[in-house]
């Protein structure tokens, strides 16, 4: 069956949620992955916007995460300050799966999205953090969605946003970071773990028709491809749900 | 803060006696929902400049009032309008050619900034950003902060835990509190004396409003003072923290309004489109802030229909099967 990789990458990322987990999306296919994973394989996950909304009932796709479709039939419409709390909180943080996304990734799992070039005088502004950084230091796993770039995937990044595992194993533990640190990156083109013991980015899987090679091209550094095997495309019923019960209109597919 | 019970004024006046060259001014609302857009195009309108803005992650208000060069110096989380422009275009314009002073924060600090300003003190502490370039990375110089006496010397300061490691904590990054000189915030309902309910999310308009020396608020509704009291639980702002209360339907236009109208999904489009290219730009705030003279009169311009397509369904709070292709 025919699919787009924005399809893959939001399947693969929902097939990563869990029951019971508490998942915060952001914008775009964060938002459908999370809508996804509640439709598909985790019916009791938790949808969770920094907003403050919790297990919203989205019946349509929100533009973003301060839209109202997110006010809807939630537990509580709070405010930040809980929102940011409930990561921050050791108890229910420990529950929340973050989904993140950047304009560019260092082999750590750091992110920026706030300039290219020199802060001072960037090329290209981003919208910044806004609560990227905050779920990168709180959460203790978080699924990165990137596209697969040389200019994206860099030796070193131009500005350091949200803390990946930053120097190394004992990076975060050193900064003052209590836990955390990404599990996976999705990409267009496959996807990446991080070493248990290096906290280097490692690539875990590939899609159909596409070779280790190919993704190695489209990074800046290099990365083991050793323990890399072919990702299961999406299933007839994972498009069916996507399209016809998550995103209709087709706004973000 | 005003403990009077008759606070409401037209707009014109509210925003000409609160807002001033120079002003620190922060805006409610979050992206595409809830912005006071009524105020910020009289802020344009009345053509204060100089201003120095404190948002968290603000979109359509903060975008404005960059474009329309009313801004010098932003304190901010994040700059972007969802799906309609994933960075603010003005904002990002301004940022590449160095005509604002930016200093970067997080979401959780800037409401933390906020909360710390409502308590008067002079800081609170979290576990975000450390080891990042939040930490390391400064807009504002050392030299202009010491010589601007409304902003700390320090953006941000890590501090060991001095309760030795309580909470498995060696380390929290202490962010400064936010005082404004004013706060204005768009909510559903209000009462003369400016008691505030808000419905749906909040965002972090509360710590915004509680912090300002002086508060501003617009609201579709204007009550009755025995009014809101009915179900005072449903309340979040008491009046004591009020100067102003503007009664202006549809006043987060073209922003959301959880429960009365939706985002403008045409108008923001024709607003990016516009933003990308200095001379249109010129030409959309001459057609849309400038020539209607008040929030009004752009209601007007728009049109019943369109207003009509945006009306909140009442089951769900937004405009079910709105078009926002």
């Amino acid at each position: 069956m025919e699919y787009t990789l924005k399809e893959m990458m939001t399947i693969v990322a929902a097939r990563q949620i869990q029951d019971l987990d508490i998942v915060f999306c952001g914008t775009g296919i964060s938002m459908l992955a999370a809508m996804a994973a509640k439709k598909i394989n985790a019916p009791e996950s938790v949808i969770f916007f920094e907003t403050g909304a919790i297990d919203s009932r989205l019946e349509e796709i929100p533009m973003a995460v301060a839209d109202s479709r997110v006010m809807f039939h939630t537990s509580s419409n709070g405010g930040l300050l809980d929102a940011f709390a409930t990561m921050q909180n050791k108890i229910t943080g420990d529950h929340v799966i973050g989904i993140l996304g950047a304009a560019q990734i260092d082999k750590f799992g750091n992110l920026n999205s706030t300039v290219i070039g020199d802060y001072d005088h960037p090329k290209t502004r981003f919208s910044g953090s806004g609560g990227g950084c905050d779920v990168a230091s709180f959460v203790p796993k978080s699924l990165i969605f990137m596209q697969q770039e040389r200019r994206k995937f860099v030796k070193k990044l131009d500005y350091l946003t949200s803390p990946g595992y930053l120097d190394g194993p004992d990076g975060r533990t050193n900064a003052g970071l209590s836990r955390g640190g990404p599990m996976m990156v999705i990409t267009n083109m496959g996807t990446m773990g991080f070493d248990d013991t290096t906290k280097e980015m490692y690539l875990s899987g590939y899609y159909p028709g596409i070779t280790p090679e190919q993704i190695l091209e489209k990074m800046e550094f290099s990365v083991d491809v050793s323990r890399a095997g072919e990702v299961a495309p999406p299933t007839a019923e994972e498009l069916r749900i996507l399209r016809e019960e998550c995103d209709p209109q087709g706004l973000i597919l | 803060m005003n403990v009077g019970q008759n606070k409401v004024m037209e707009l014109k006046e509210a925003i000409a006696t609160f807002v001033k060259p120079g002003s620190h001014l922060s805006i409610g609302g979050f992206t595409i929902n809830r912005n006071p857009m009524a105020a910020v195009y009289e802020i344009i309108r009345q053509k204060i400049k100089n201003l120095h803005l404190y948002v968290h992650s603000n979109g359509q208000g903060m975008d404005e009032l960059i474009g329309a060069g009313c801004i010098s110096k932003l304190e901010i989380a994040y700059g972007g309008n969802g799906k309609f422009a994933s960075t603010c275009i003005r904002f990002k314009k301004a940022v590449q050619a160095g005509t604002i002073e930016v200093e970067d924060y997080t979401n959780y600090q800037m409401t933390l900034r906020f909360l710390a300003g409502s308590m008067g003190i002079p800081f609170l502490p979290t576990r975000s950003s450390l080891g990042t370039d939040i930490i390391n990375r400064w807009g504002f110089s050392k030299e202009m902060r010491k010589g601007s006496p409304k902003i700390p010397d320090e953006k941000l300061i890590e501090f060991e835990n001095p309760f030795t490691g309580w909470c498995d904590t060696q380390k929290v990054v202490l962010v400064p509190a936010i005082n404004p000189d004013v706060t204005i915030i768009h909510v559903q309902k209000a009462d003369r004396s400016g008691n505030c309910r808000i419905e749906g999310l909040t965002f972090a308009d509360v710590e915004q409003a509680k912090a300002a020396k002086h508060l501003v608020v617009t609201c579709e509704t204007l009550c009755d003072n025995d009014e809101l009291k009915k179900e005072s639980n449903q309340n979040q702002i008491p009046f004591i923290h009020v100067d102003a209360v503007v009664h202006v339907p549809n006043g987060a236009f073209p922003t959301a309004c959880y429960m009365h109208y939706d985002y403008d999904p045409q108008y923001l489009h024709m607003y990016a489109d516009h933003a990308k290219d200095d001379d249109m730009y010129q030409a959309y705030l001459d057609r849309y802030v400038y020539t209607p003279q008040t929030h009004g009169a752009l209601v007007e311009l728009m049109g019943a229909d369109a207003m009509a397509r945006l009306a909140a369904d009442p089951r769900t709070g937004y405009a079910a099967n709105l078009d926002r292709s």
